[in-house]
């Protein structure tokens, strides 16, 4: 590239002076101006990773499941609802089907009859799907903890990508939670998962002991089962 | 007294009278503090209970508590009558250690069913001539009963996730001409208001058999009040049991039988601050009743849902001022309530004069955009008709009965708190459909909104220098031994019952929650046999359950 150039490559586009960008500012059509062509210039294209992007995107729009366990899917309703307002942020779409939902919330006490068709729900999601645990039942087991039913927190069951504490939270809270986890989505952040979850398996494959062989005759070997080992929860 | 009483009312029966009712049936004789109790043996339930019911007016078993003791196991049948709420007399059934078997009452009171179901699945009695003795709260592979007294909690357990089955399939086969479709309305569906499964099967589009399946929210309520103390441990947990705003109304159950118990003395300062929170709850989950109702009925999620939360929103600002919390209260305590209104009290007044000020036009909108709706109208009137016969037999309490035409209400039937000295009325409608419910409950908070601005009038000229919220309470209470009491009060969806059994400890005994969901619950294949499936999800909505509560 010569030195004379009428034109040399500069990369602060308010310095970029073209005619077509004249027009634009001008007002000739006024359709495609905003504060965001401004901020971009002439340049009508973004350079950025397609990563990056689609996690931006994946942030900004969020699906949620409508989905309501206990005493705190109240609270939940009131966020989505007037006041609060979740839609305010981009997630706010309550879907009835989990087939149409990026994110569930989990709002309330899991027990032992639930917990396997949570993990079904969970896995017609289609991917990639996020999780908030709200309230401590789905953290720990909330006040419900030491009960003979209750299945000590979400993770047992699915992996939890945020967990809001309170009994119940705050809608404040909630959209707080919600927020951050937009935020983990948009910078591509993952979370781990921490503790080995309860699996739905087929019957035949548990390891016999002696509560199988009470069960064997109840139960098909093909059923679809969890089994709970309470004495190894948390 | 009017000197004009029907013939046919009984007077006031005395235990005497009661004791020659049952003649020979009678085994033993027990004293609850609510009731004379009578045992009698197994295999004289019925007997005993027909009895009760036809010739002295017990026609509402409000409850079946079954327990294990070291040498027995019991169940107790706590009656009493829809005319007359402070009639109320335990039929105690003891049963053999290595063999509990029981008489059910199925026969004489329909809400038999689900109550002994639940006897057989925690403490492991089971019932002679039960139509359906199955699992009702665990799943139906669970091993042992863990209200028992040999239950390892610490067992593995494995629970299946299975396909359901068409119950009609086999009747299928022997008439060709008729087929049935098996439906499945839950656990996660959004007309059924939490974590519901409803087995529904269908002919065309109309229900032939309707099922509904509970337990998917049973976090041990009752084993957790067993393992805390009666002072402070047991009061968080009533809040949760009916979540939808109406924890005030749940703890005062808990906080009238412990008191009665323990005979603690509540200050009549407190008692208005009770009832004005109470009935502050119960306009909260009466507004969540209906907007989730239009929600069910015509999908108005944008207006009418929205109003609905915009007054609760409204409400749970007043309770949070009061008690500082927006949704899990844990506001009494025995012998009264944890702390006095807000100061400045001029604001507390103001607020809730606004709110109260803008209830009628707020109220005037729901008229507009609900009952006066010709989609509502068409959909709700004469649909899920629930006769007051039917629904006395399966002890269906609050705004469902009261839609029934049942005039029945604790709150004026056996006063607690503050309300016999207050203005107000019991709300019933004759149409016993899902019109009515709905009706009755649209004319209750306005009852609410009466009682409340009573009690702000009250509070407002109480001289500061008599403000007692709390009487004094002994730091630690230990009811006597084998002391027994069940305790009821009007909570937001019926009649909310408490049994305490102490054993002279810090703790109950046994600590057994009659919820009225569970009962209202069961008049749903009543109410939907025959319908359309939109109607059955409609009556479903009627009833206002709450799944914390049904479960418990």
């Amino acid at each position: 590239m010569s030195s004379d150039n009428q034109q040399p490559f500069v990369t602060d586009s308010s310095k970029v002076g073209t005619e077509t960008r004249e027009a634009r500012l001008s007002g000739q059509d006024n359709r495609f101006n905003s504060r965001l062509r401004e901020a971009f210039g002439s340049s009508p294209f973004i350079l950025t990773k397609f990563d990056k992007f689609m996690n931006w995107v994946r942030g900004s729009s969020m699906f949620m499941l409508q989905f309501g366990i206990a005493c705190c899917s109240i609270e939940m309703m009131h966020t989505y609802a007037v006041k609060h307002d979740l839609d305010r942020f981009g997630a706010g779409v309550p879907r009835a089907s989990p087939r149409q939902a990026d994110v569930i919330i989990i709002p309330g006490t899991i027990v032992s009859k639930f917990a396997p068709r949570m993990k079904r729900v969970y896995d017609q999601m289609p991917e990639p799907k996020f999780v908030i645990g709200m309230g401590s039942c789905t953290i720990s087991g909330g006040p419900f903890q030491e009960g003979y039913n209750v299945v000590k927190g979400a993770e047992e069951v699915i992996p939890v990508d945020i967990h809001v504490p309170g009994c119940p939270p705050r809608p404040e809270a909630l959209i707080y939670g919600v927020a951050k986890l937009q935020e983990r989505i948009a910078n591509g952040e993952s979370s781990p998962v921490t503790v080995k979850p309860y699996e739905l398996e087929e019957f035949g494959d548990l390891e016999r002991d002696e509560i199988v062989d009470q069960l064997a005759q109840e139960i098909d070997v093909e059923d679809l089962v969890m089994r709970y080992n309470w004495a190894d929860s948390p | 007294m009017s000197v004009e009483l029907p013939a046919d009312t009984d007077a006031v029966q005395t235990p005497e009278e009661i004791a020659d009712l049952l003649g020979d049936l009678v085994i033993g004789r027990e004293e609850h503090l609510n009731a004379p109790g009578f045992v009698i043996k197994p295999d004289t339930v019925v007997d005993a209970l027909r009895r009760l019911r036809d010739q002295a007016g017990f026609d509402h078993l409000s409850c079946v508590t079954a327990e294990e003791y070291e040498d027995r196991y019991e169940s107790i049948y706590h009656l009493t009558s829809y005319d007359d709420r402070t009639q109320e007399v335990s039929i105690v059934v003891p049963a053999d250690k290595e063999n509990p078997v029981s008489q059910s009452a199925n026969e004489v009171f329909r809400t038999a069913d689900w109550h002994e179901r639940e006897a057989y699945d925690l403490i492991g009695i089971e019932y002679d001539d039960h139509p359906d003795l199955r699992r009702i709260l665990l799943p139906e592979t669970w091993q042992g009963h863990p209200l028992g007294q040999s239950y390892d909690q610490d067992q593995p357990q494995v629970v299946p996730l299975r396909e359901h089955q068409n119950p009609l399939l086999e009747d299928q086969k022997a008439d060709n001409d008729s087929e049935t479709m098996y439906l499945n309305i839950g656990p996660h569906h959004p007309a059924t208001h939490g974590v519901l499964h409803i087995k529904t099967v269908l002919d065309g589009e109309q229900v032939v058999d309707l099922e509904p399946d509970i337990g998917y929210l049973h976090r041990c309520e009752e084993q957790m009040c067993q393992n805390s103390t009666y002072r402070y441990q047991i009061m968080p947990y009533p809040d949760r049991w009916d979540y939808i705003s109406a924890g005030l109304l749940n703890e005062w159950a808990y906080a009238r039988t412990a008191e009665e118990l323990a005979d603690i003395e509540v200050p009549e300062y407190a008692q208005i601050i009770r009832t004005m929170g109470a009935e502050l709850c119960r306009m909260a989950a009466h507004f969540l009743a209906l907007g989730t109702f239009a929600l069910d009925i015509y999908g108005d999620f944008t207006a009418l849902f929205m109003y609905s939360i915009r007054d609760r929103e409204k409400v749970q600002n007043i309770l949070e001022e009061l008690t500082g919390q927006r949704l899990m209260f844990n506001y009494f305590r025995l012998g009264g309530v944890v702390w006095d209104l807000p100061e400045p009290r001029e604001e507390f007044f103001e607020m809730t004069r606004d709110f109260l000020d803008d209830l009628p036009t707020a109220l005037e909108e729901y008229h507009d955009m609900m009952t006066s709706n010709e989609i509502l109208q068409v959909r709700t009137v004469d649909t899920g008709v629930l006769p007051p016969e039917v629904a006395k037999s399966y002890g269906a309490t609050g705004p469902v009965a009261r839609g029934s035409g049942i005039d029945y209400d604790v709150r004026r039937d056996d006063p607690y708190g503050y309300y016999e000295n207050l203005d107000w009325d019991v709300v019933t409608e004759d149409g016993c459909d899902n019109f009515s419910r709905l009706l009755v409950r649209m004319r209750e908070v306005e009852e609410s909104a009466k009682i409340v601005e009573q009690c702000i009038d009250l509070l407002e000229d109480w001289p500061e220098d008599e403000r007692n919220i709390q009487s004094n309470v002994p730091r630690t209470i230990k009811p006597d031994d084998d002391t027994e009491i069940y305790k009821a009060v009007e909570g937001a969806k019926g009649e909310l019952g408490i049994y305490i059994r102490s054993d002279g400890t810090e703790k109950p005994g046994r600590f057994k929650i009659r919820s009225p969901c569970f009962s209202n619950l069961q008049t749903l294949p009543e109410m939907s046999n025959g319908e359309y499936v939109p109607d059955a999800i409609a009556s479903l909505g009627s009833l206002d359950i709450v799944l914390g509560e049904v479960d418990r």
